[in-house]
């Protein structure tokens, strides 16, 4: 569930179960074995463990054997909650480990997201990692290399600041004598308690973080050897697939599952409206689907075309019952006394549609059942989050249910919620054996969640020099990530409106900042115009000195944005952010065709989130970031009617291809006197406004909708 | 909004034209092994190649030719193999990613990857990989134009694209001028 203080655009986390199985007496008793012992897992409980008032609370456990252990031949294992899902913080880890244990990455294995073997974690989201986790490591680390230290001091008979640690070995340089931290250690669980407050290097001081070290286990997938969750096997595992509803809020009308049910080594199993197959192999589960005949009902419901409109007109002004300060508002100073002084007013509002993830491995989950026991190898970011939600629908104890994460084909926030989990778990249960659901491309468009759309109105206005005097800023659905304006302005109103939204939808990478920083950033750029400002004028005027402002200079400077020449055709454009102690700056340069089709010749991005930890993998992250949003600025759109995805499908969804990606220049900015924060999220948000504003100058049409030019540019009237 | 559907320069988006139909396929050709098997010749070759000879190192993506995710070497030439029958490449010679290095030793373009961090999830990298190796037996010095021309079929989400193309050209031979 949302807890205090979480974006309230993560609207997946306050879902209530997708099944109420009625989970049939006599499997119940089968599975939970003799003495019946059923710990009711409560929706508040759920909820208690994500604000982390639960019973494992937020506080990480303090023992460094929690954490980490030192076999007798050496080998380091670091457990932690957190999970890869291609950003590689299994590299980033692996090296705050290294840095303070001394030891070489070789050495270092990390268990990731196997709920039965690492501390509680929420869930690998909101650039946490390298924040949390990462500093958080670095003292597990220190503390067990200053407990090697006493330990290894005693072996030897010296004072410990006689010793060095250095590649595995604690040295006594002057009688020569070394011991391997394994030889220390010898397997025991190290006891010592990590301080908060437990020494460790400097960036500045580092060796290992900060340095561009090679992705952890790359081998594995440059030859095919990992074992992605759609990748898992288990002996005598079948295929398992569930019947999609004809819509969404589609109840089961009728169904015959006679034909299904003749089918040779097929189990069939319906549960309320649940219904699936389990089969020997994917296409005889695909068979006996399709031999199932079933018919469903469902209400009218929204379609694409009356999107905005609806969502400006289902604005829901009661707090919800349960619901954690949902609306966020920000009002300073006076707004209307802000419009009086200004020399210019804009006035305009912005459109951002439903995109999709698409991760590109789909959902997968493979379970299995040993008595009361349940095991789901699945691809999740919240492995925890899943376990709590098979616990609740399954009505087991929390210890009973193991949910394993395997490093995953990437998830952008997509896969929060264990829906593949909870329908393998169903099938296995049913057929008696391990069971693998795969879901489809169509399915994984349709049957998991959408980054929300919104209506952005944005009242602004600036005396002639830029500066800013009123901004007024209103933003439906989509979210509160980033409403907040970083430019100085004294007159401000600032609103988030929950409203009802007719597509399910959840947590995307950078949240709303996407529809945010769009919609304020395109506002700014009219502002400039309305003035006859240089776009970067009007910025520097209204920030103040600091990291963003920094990022801005860093990235027009690389852009070479005041030299740059004016060529028919072309334009640039600027997009600014910060979300989440990353801060961005986007310069992009396009080039409009006589027909309208809209070409990025280039983008530079600056980007700073404190002291860098691997800057080869950060500049990976920096462009995968802008490759992302190039989509959901220039053509990704989810389209929909009374319940349908009409293009579910990457032949009628476009994504970003080699073709799309201009040249990018990425200018890293490292700040080694500040924390590491994480780069996951922000760098999205800027090329979207950064390209809307290049089109602007290159051709004098105003976009104020995501995405830009799904058609190319629309001709004029 | 319709996309375009690319079709790249070697024809790798389509199945092959069927050659004589073949009811049920008893042998096939995988990574320079004949293996035995007994499937019906509609089965794509993505999944006989997965569930069938638990070579899964191709991977599902979307099931219809437009992502490049189940990428293999069809005599050379790349497939998706989620919409090739298994019974088109009978009598043809199928490679898949575990065939690249059969004695453990990274072929170049697999080093190349890791040494420009040219993957983030991975789950891209195999019908990359297999897809520049052809792209470089064919034209050892591909322009940066051509390779983007020839992976176009293929998407990464992760949006690794750039370092992708310089991978491969660090494994190429001098590329002549761009002609992009």
């Amino acid at each position: 569930m949302a807890a205090p203080g979480m974006e309230p655009e993560r609207y997946e986390l306050d879902e209530r179960p997708a099944h109420v199985f009625a989970l049939d007496r006599r499997e119940l008793f089968r599975v939970l074995g003799g003495g019946v012992a059923i710990a009711l897992v409560l929706r508040g409980d759920a909820h208690a463990q994500e604000s982390g008032r639960g019973r494992r609370g937020n506080q990480m456990p303090r023992q460094v054997a929690a954490w980490l252990h030192i076999d007798a031949a050496g080998a380091v294992t670091v457990y932690t909650g957190k999970v890869e899902v291609g950003q590689n913080i299994r590299t980033s880890l692996t090296q705050a480990v290294c840095e303070e244990l001394r030891v070489p990455t070789e050495d270092v294995e990390l268990v990731m997201g196997d709920t039965d073997r690492v501390p509680y974690d929420r869930g690998t989201f909101g650039s946490l990692t390298t924040p949390v986790m990462s500093s958080h490591l670095r003292k597990v680390a220190a503390a067990a290399r200053t407990t090697l230290l006493g330990l290894a001091a005693e072996r030897l008979s010296v004072d410990a600041t006689t010793l060095e640690v250095s590649a595995g070995r604690i040295s006594h340089r002057a009688s020569g004598r070394s011991l391997g931290l394994g030889e220390i250690a010898a397997g025991r669980e190290l006891l010592r308690t990590v301080l908060d407050d437990e020494p460790v290097a400097d960036a500045a001081q580092w060796t290992v973080s900060g340095t561009s070290a090679p992705k952890v286990d790359g081998a594995a997938f440059v030859t095919g050897q990992h074992d992605y969750p759609s990748d898992v096997t288990l002996p005598n595992m079948f295929h398992g697939k569930v019947l999609r509803p004809a819509a969404f809020n589609a109840t089961l009308a009728s169904i015959d599952l006679s034909a299904a049910r003749a089918l040779a080594d097929v189990t069939v199993a319906h549960d309320g409206d649940f219904v699936g197959v389990a089969a020997p192999t994917l296409d005889a589960a695909e068979a006996a689907l399709a031999s199932i005949d079933a018919e469903w009902s469902s209400p009218q419901q929204p379609d694409d075309r009356h999107l905005f409109d609806y969502l400006r007109t289902h604005v829901i002004e009661e707090p919800q019952e349960g619901g954690f300060g949902r609306t966020r508002s920000e009002v300073a100073g006076a707004l209307e006394r802000g419009f009086e002084a200004a020399a210019v007013t804009v006035q305009a509002s912005y459109e951002v549609a439903y995109i999709q993830h698409i991760p590109l491995e789909p959902r997968a989950a493979v379970a299995s059942w040993d008595d009361d026991r349940l095991t789901v190898h699945t691809g999740t970011q919240r492995p925890f989050g899943v376990r709590a939600e098979l616990a609740e629908i399954f009505r087991l104890a929390e210890e009973r249910v193991r949910v394993i994460m395997p490093d995953t084909g990437s998830g952008y926030g997509g896969k929060h919620t264990g829906e593949a989990a909870v329908e393998a778990a169903r099938l296995a249960r049913a057929a008696g054996r391990p069971v693998r659901v795969v879901w489809t491309r169509e399915e994984e468009f349709t049957w998991a969640y959408f980054r929300p759309a919104g209506v952005i109105d944005v009242r602004a206005a600036a005396k002639a020099d830029g500066a800013l005097t009123a901004w007024e800023f209103h933003n439906y659905n989509s979210g509160s990530s980033a409403i907040g304006t970083p430019y100085e302005v004294a007159n401000r109103g600032v609103h988030f409106h929950r409203t009802d939204y007719p597509l399910r939808q959840g947590s995307y990478r950078g949240l709303a900042a996407t529809a945010n920083v769009f919609a304020r950033e395109t506002a700014v750029d009219e502002l400039a115009d309305a003035l006859g400002i240089d776009p970067l004028q009007i910025r520097l005027r209204n920030l103040g000195v600091g990291r963003l402002r920094d990022v801005l200079v860093a990235a027009t400077d690389a852009f070479g944005w005041a030299g740059r020449a004016k060529t028919r055709g072309r334009g640039a454009g600027i997009g600014i952010g910060t979300e989440k102690g990353g801060y961005v700056a986007c310069c992009a340069e396009v080039e409009v065709s006589s027909g309208g089709e809209v070409r990025i010749l280039r983008a530079t991005q600056a980007f700073e989130c404190g002291a860098i930890v691997n800057p080869m993998q950060l500049r990976s992250q920096i462009e995968g970031g802008l490759v992302q949003g190039i989509g959901g600025a220039l053509f990704e759109a989810v389209r929909f009617e009374n319940g349908r995805i009409l293009n579910p499908r990457l032949s009628d969804y476009r994504v970003p291809r080699f073709s799309d990606v201009p040249e990018i220049q990425t200018v890293l900015v490292d700040r080694p006197d500040l924390p590491s924060a994480g780069a996951g999220e922000t760098p999205i948000v800027g090329i979207a406004p950064a390209v809307g504003n290049a089109i602007f100058d290159a051709t004098g049409v105003r976009l104020r909708a995501l995405p830009l030019v799904p058609n190319g540019l629309p001709k004029r009237a | 909004m319709k996309s375009d559907a690319r079709s790249t320069a070697d024809g790798s988006n389509g199945a092959i034209e069927p050659a004589a139909t073949i009811r049920r396929v008893a042998e096939i050709n995988v990574n320079g092994a004949d293996v035995a098997v007994e499937i019906d010749s509609r089965k794509p070759l993505l999944w006989v190649l997965r569930d069938d000879l638990g070579l899964t190192g191709s991977h599902y993506g979307c099931g219809e030719g437009q992502c490049g995710a189940c990428t293999v070497l069809v005599d050379g030439t790349p497939r998706r193999s989620c919409i090739t029958s298994v019974g088109d490449v009978a009598g043809r010679v199928v490679t898949t990613i575990e065939g690249l290095a059969p004695n453990g030793r990274l072929h170049p373009l697999q080093q190349a990857f890791l040494r420009e961090d040219a993957l983030q999830c991975g789950y891209c990298t195999s019908g990359m990989i297999m897809s520049g190796a052809a792209l470089l037996r064919r034209n050892p010095s591909p322009s940066r134009g051509e390779i983007v021309r020839r992976m176009e079929g293929i998407v990464c989400r992760c949006g690794v694209y750039n370092r992708i193309v310089a991978a491969i050209q660090s494994v190429a031979e001098t590329p002549p001028e761009d002609d992009q």
